[in-house]
Parts: C-alpha cells; structure tokens; sequence
C-alpha cells in the first residue's frame, strides 16, 4: 500500500511536470528552388538556416519536438502547389517556410489559405503577397518588392540618377518588382523613358542593353534576379555601359549574386538589403556556423529569414501549448508577439502579414577595399523599419480595408 | 536617319550585329552536334553539359595553374574532350546498332549527372570569370559599340566553324568519315581503324561545346545550368538546318541569331519562342530541314 501511494505520489509530481512544460510537436517543410537558378539564395542553405533555428529553439525548449523535411518546386507554381497540398494533407506538415520565385509563392498561399495552414514568405518578392493578394495565413517575413523600390529606387533619384530605363523579367515578380520601383521613381520626382520585358533565364542581354543603351536614361533599372541579374551586370561591363555614363541599379541583389561577379564587375552596384552577414559580431557567428554545413557560401537575407521566422513560428506555437492545428490563430498570435531575434533584431508583423524592420542601402566595395573573403559593401544608409515598407494602408489588403 | 517600322535604322544595325554575334555561339554548338549525329548517328543529349564543362574548366585552370583565356582557350578543350573520348569508350560505343532513342536517353542521363555534380561543389549563382585584359575595350562604329570580344567570338567562330566543314567535306580524312558512316564495313576492309576514328570523331565533337563554354565564360554566366538553357534552342537550330548537316548547322546558327535579336526588338517578350515557331513551320513545309537530305 505505501509502495502504491508513493507510486501515486510520483504519477502526479510526472504529471505537473509535464502540464508546466507542455510536449508541443510541429512539423515544418522547406519549399524552395533546390537545383536551378535561386538554389543559391534559398534552396540547400535555406534548409541550413531551419535547422540551426531548430536546434537553437529546441535546446532552451526540450519540450518542442519538431521534424523538418524539405521540396524542390522546379520554379513551376503547379509543381509547388502540388507539393504544398500533399505535405498538408497527406504529411501532415503544420508550416511551410522559404519558396523563392513569386509566380510559386502566390500559388502556395493560396493553398496554405485553403486548408488553414502556415505559409512564411522569405525568399519570394512580390509584394502583391502582403497587397491585394494578402490572406490570414500567409506572413511575408524578409524584404519585398515595394521596399526594394524604395530603398534603391529613391536613393538613386535622389543622388541625381532622375530618368530610368527598365529591364524586367517577364514574371510576377519581374512585373511587381517593376511597378513599384516605376512608382518610387516618380514619387521622388524622376521620371521613366521606357522599359523592356525579358524571359526568365535569358542568357543574352546585349539586344536589350543597346535598347536602354539608345534610350539615354541615366539609370538603368535591373528588375531581374539571380542569373539574369549576372548575365546583365556582366555584358553592361562589356558592353561600356557604365563607363559611358550610365549606371546600373540592381533592383534585387543577393551577396551570392555579387559572389558570382567578382568585384572588379560588380563594385559601385547599389542594392537594398535587410540583412547582410558582415553587419555585427551577431550576423557574423552566425554566418560561421551556417558555413559548417555550406562551405565556401555566404548566407543571403533570404537564409537568415527562414531562420528569423521559424524562431518567431516556435515561440508562438509554445504560448498556444502545442495547439497549433489552426492556421490562422498561429498567425494571429505571431502578429500579437513582437518578433525578437539575434538576426534582425526587434521587429513586428503587421495585420496585412508584412514583417516589419529596417532596411539597408548598400555600395558594393572596391576591390582594394575588400579585405577578406565576403567582404563585399559599405553600409551607405539605414533606413528605418517604419519607413522601409509600404504603408499599411496602401496595400489594398483585404485583411486591412475589411 | 531613316526609319524601319519606327525603329531608327542604326539601331536595327546594330541589333543585327549582335543577332550575328549570338548565332556564332548556335553555330558553335550545333556544329558540334551536327558532327557527332552526322558521323556516329548519336544524339547528344549532354551537349549543353560539355558546354558548360568547358567554361567550368576554364574558371579551374584559372584557379589552379593561374593560366588565363589565351591557355584555357586551349586546355580546357582537350581536357573536356578526353572526357568525351571516355564516355564514347565506355557506353555509346555499345549503343551504335541500337535505337536513337537509347543514345538520346544516355546522354541525356549523363548531363544531369554532370550538372549535378558541378552544382553539389560549386552551387548555382555561378563563378566569376573576366574578359581576357588584350580583348577589353571596343570599337566605336557609330551605330553601335562594338566590344572587342565580341568581335573576337564572331571572328573565332567563323575560322571554327568553316574549317571544320571544310576538313569534313573537303579533304581525304573527312571523306574517310564520312564513308565510314556510309558503310563502315567497307571501309574497314580498307585498313582504316573505324572505332578509333568514331572515338576520335566524338570528342572532337565534345571538345567543339567546350570550346564555345570557354568563349562564353566571360561574357555570360558560368553556372551549372548555363548549358541546359542554351541546349534546347541548339536542338532546334540542328533541326532546322537539317539533322546531320554541317553547312546547315553552321548557316541556320547564324541565321537564327539574327531573326532572334530582330525579335528582341519588335517583341521581347516573344525572343525565347520564335526559333521553335520557326521550327514548327520548317518541320511542316521541309520535314528533313532546310539543308538536311531527305531519307
């Protein structure tokens, strides 16, 4: 009979225990561009950046069990939404994280919004995600289109650069990247000549070059990404674009790109980032631990994102207690926490689901500047969290008008 | 100045001419696969992979022996083509009596693998490759800029391309190839060493994609994928000219470079389509394209 009480006793000093720290298990998938051209802002480091936030998060939470599993969407939204229905139905994943390429992104938060689930947005850039597109399952968590216009396009404007020709992808992305920037320029009192639309993955730029080359604008307007963005960077060098007067303005440029330039190509470019690894003693052991499993890489804004936004997704699913089934309150309990972490800081998300912090304007360096490997800007401006992306109200989200 | 509909003419010049510089590199590749079809009956899938093999050998030879354009221009040919050679004696040379398809599929399968391979250590963003410092700078032509090393690929391209037709129809080497895919029996009995002459054949043809990567590097992208892009429309500029054909490949290369740039400034949008709806109209009116022998 003792034995048996002391048995009892023990039953219900396990079972307090286990109501302090409840067992919370969530299950996580990484859609992202695992083999072609945005591999390497997302993809393989993307899923790098989850696990180092898991078991960042796991270590001071032993109670959080999670399971991380990871897709290629080839760049084709039919692919991506197929993979997204089953990891949610059949796989039974909670939150799906990452998916570069925009035309992807709309597609699976369309599902994500179907079937009540999570979907974090770091590597796709429209900004029509947080706009007229907007849902309350959906958080765009890195950088968008509006606050790449805005950093670089009003930068530029403002130095003098006030008349633009653009390249664009003809894509979501390109054509959103391009609306917002043609916007910004106006806004700011430049004015724009005239544009051309690109196929993705083109491999020649020269035609179009010339075309921008003959159209006498100051600035010539990079709405493209990855490959494209190198392949036009390189043939303006080429082709004496920037020596004869006009420059370029790389809308969407990643430290991976300016890697994959060299510096003596890509030095003077000026971008817009929310996130560079060589900014403080944090970024940078960070960086050294990302390395340890993608040798010779720098992280991108977009990896440091989906490390930002899963540490945000398990702190909320903790203050539910595990209860993370419903989609939309994980979310809105994402919204209600401020976001703290050792990448970006202190920030917010905000009703329409834009995560809000600052942004930088960068330079890219010289190469007798560069010091060491991956030392690649100079932080020319800061601009702050609450300037760095479109007003709430000027979204048009549904989520916000009503 | 005149117009041509509301383009200004020194504008079309110009687009004309970099037409004729991007149809070097179609003329380029597809020579390489007109040669390896016309000869050895295979269809090289992995074409586009030795391209890309080629620039990538270039950044290495750079990297590890700090050799630059003028020796990589070189090297980096031989090297790929030894690999060529390689792969033609230990799987085409089995597939020769068989379908197209399973060469097709081969090569095919092979690519993959070599892009897999180059993106597991070298990733996709690409590597930084720089034009050689005697080809900086460019020519002022009034109607456009003309960069020197574009100039350069135009000029190489054309040596290449008609050299190679002419040792193939011209001389006593080519006219034992091309008897040897007639009847290589025959030949045989005539004491050549066929098999040695196909091997040789091949990577003479892979060492031609390498080549054109080594020319593309500074100019475009050096990524795994840079030849996957790239490969597609070579097929179709091969199927127009006529599976098999050299002059065709080198002719309907140009040509299409042309027609391409003229749509890039008529109709972005459509500059990635409009060879395949050329395909589409040769395939109906000339079944064996313009320059191939029907059947």
């Amino acid at each position: 009979m003792r034995r048996f009480m002391g048995l009892a006793a023990l039953a219900a000093v396990l079972a307090c225990g286990g109501a302090n720290a409840q067992q919370v298990n969530v299950k996580i998938g990484v859609l992202s561009d695992m083999s072609s051209l945005y591999a390497d802002i997302g993809g393989p480091g993307s899923v790098a950046a989850a696990k180092m936030a898991i078991a960042d998060f796991t270590k001071d939470h032993p109670n959080v069990k999670v399971e991380l599993i990871s897709g290629d969407h080839q760049n084709k939204p039919d692919i991506g939404s197929q993979i997204a229905n089953q990891w949610f139905d059949v796989d039974k994943v909670d939150l799906i994280i990452d998916t570069p390429n925009s035309g992807v992104a709309l597609a699976v938060s369309q599902v994500a919004n179907q079937k009540n689930k999570i979907f974090i947005v770091s590597g796709a850039a429209a900004s029509d995600l947080t706009g007229p597109k907007c849902n309350a399952n959906t958080i765009h968590w890195t950088y968008d289109t509006w606050m790449l216009a805005n950093g670089t396009g009003t930068a530029i404007v403002k130095t003098g650069g006030d008349s633009w020709f653009f390249l664009t992808s003809d894509y979501a992305f390109g054509h959103a990247l391009e609306r917002d920037t043609m916007a910004a320029v106006e806004k700011a009192g430049g004015k724009v000549l005239g544009k051309v639309r690109h196929p993705l993955n083109t491999n020649d730029f020269s035609s179009f070059l010339l075309q921008a080359q003959s159209s006498k604008a100051k600035v010539i307007g990079l709405a493209n990404a990855g490959g494209d963005t190198i392949n036009s960077i390189k043939q303006a060098a080429e082709f004496g674009i920037v020596k004869g007067g006009q420059s370029l303005a790389g809308l969407l440029v990643f430290a991976s790109d300016v890697a994959a330039l060299g510096l003596p190509t890509a030095q003077g470019l000026i971008l817009t980032e929310t996130w560079y690894w060589d900014m403080n003693d944090a970024n940078r052991a960070w960086t050294k631990r990302w390395q340890q499993e993608r040798q010779g890489k720098w992280p991108t804004m977009i990896h440091a994102g989906v490390y930002s936004g899963i540490t945000h997704y398990l702190k909320a699913a903790v203050a539910l207690k595990g209860n993370v089934s419903d989609g939309k309150a994980v979310v809105a309990q994402m919204k209600s926490m401020p976001t703290d972490d050792p990448l970006f800081g202190k920030g917010t998300i905000r009703p329409d689901g834009r995560k809000v912090h600052p942004a930088y304007l960068l330079e890219v360096k010289k190469p007798s500047d560069s010091k060491y490997p991956g030392d690649f800007y100079n932080v020319r401006a800061t601009i702050p969290a609450d300037q760095a992306f479109r007003p709430l109200k000027e979204g048009n989200c549904p989520l916000v008008s009503g | 100045m005149f117009e041509i509909f509301g383009i200004p003419s020194t504008a079309l010049f110009g687009q004309l001419l970099i037409g004729l510089i991007n149809g070097s590199f179609y003329a380029l590749l597809s020579l390489g696969l007109a040669v390896i079809f016309g000869m050895l009956n295979i269809i090289n899938f992995s074409h586009g992979a030795q391209y890309m093999m080629g620039a990538f050998a270039a950044y290495l030879i750079l990297q590890y022996s700090g050799l630059g354009y003028w020796p990589a221009l070189i090297i980096a040919p031989i090297l790929v083509g030894i690999t060529g050679i390689l792969v033609e004696r230990f799987f085409l040379q089995w597939l020769y009596k068989l379908d197209h398809l399973y060469g097709l599929l081969l090569t095919f399968g092979l690519a993959l693998i070599f892009e897999g391979v180059a993106r597991n250590y070298f990733g996709s963003a690409g590597l930084p490759y720089t034009v050689p410092d005697s080809l900086r700078g460019g020519l002022n032509l009034g109607f456009m800029f003309l960069p020197n090393y574009r100039a350069w690929v135009v000029a190489a391209s054309l040596v290449v391309c008609f050299g190679t037709w002419f040792v193939i129809e011209r001389t006593r080497l080519g006219a034992y190839l091309r008897a040897a895919t007639e009847n290589p029996t025959l030949v045989r009995a005539f004491g050549i060493n066929v098999p040695r002459m196909i091997t040789l054949t091949y990577g003479f043809g892979v060492a031609l994609a390498a080549f054109a990567g080594v020319m593309a590097a500074p100019i475009y992208n050096v990524s795994p994928q840079m030849g996957a892009e790239l490969i597609i429309v070579v097929f179709a500029v091969v199927v127009i000219g006529g599976m098999g054909s050299i002059l065709g490949a080198i002719v309907t290369g140009f040509g299409l470079g042309v027609i391409e740039g003229l749509t890039k400034v008529f109709f972005p949008e459509a500059s990635n389509t409009v060879i395949f709806v050329i395909m589409a109209i040769v395939l109906l009116v000339r079944p064996a394209g313009l320059f191939g022998r029907r059947a």
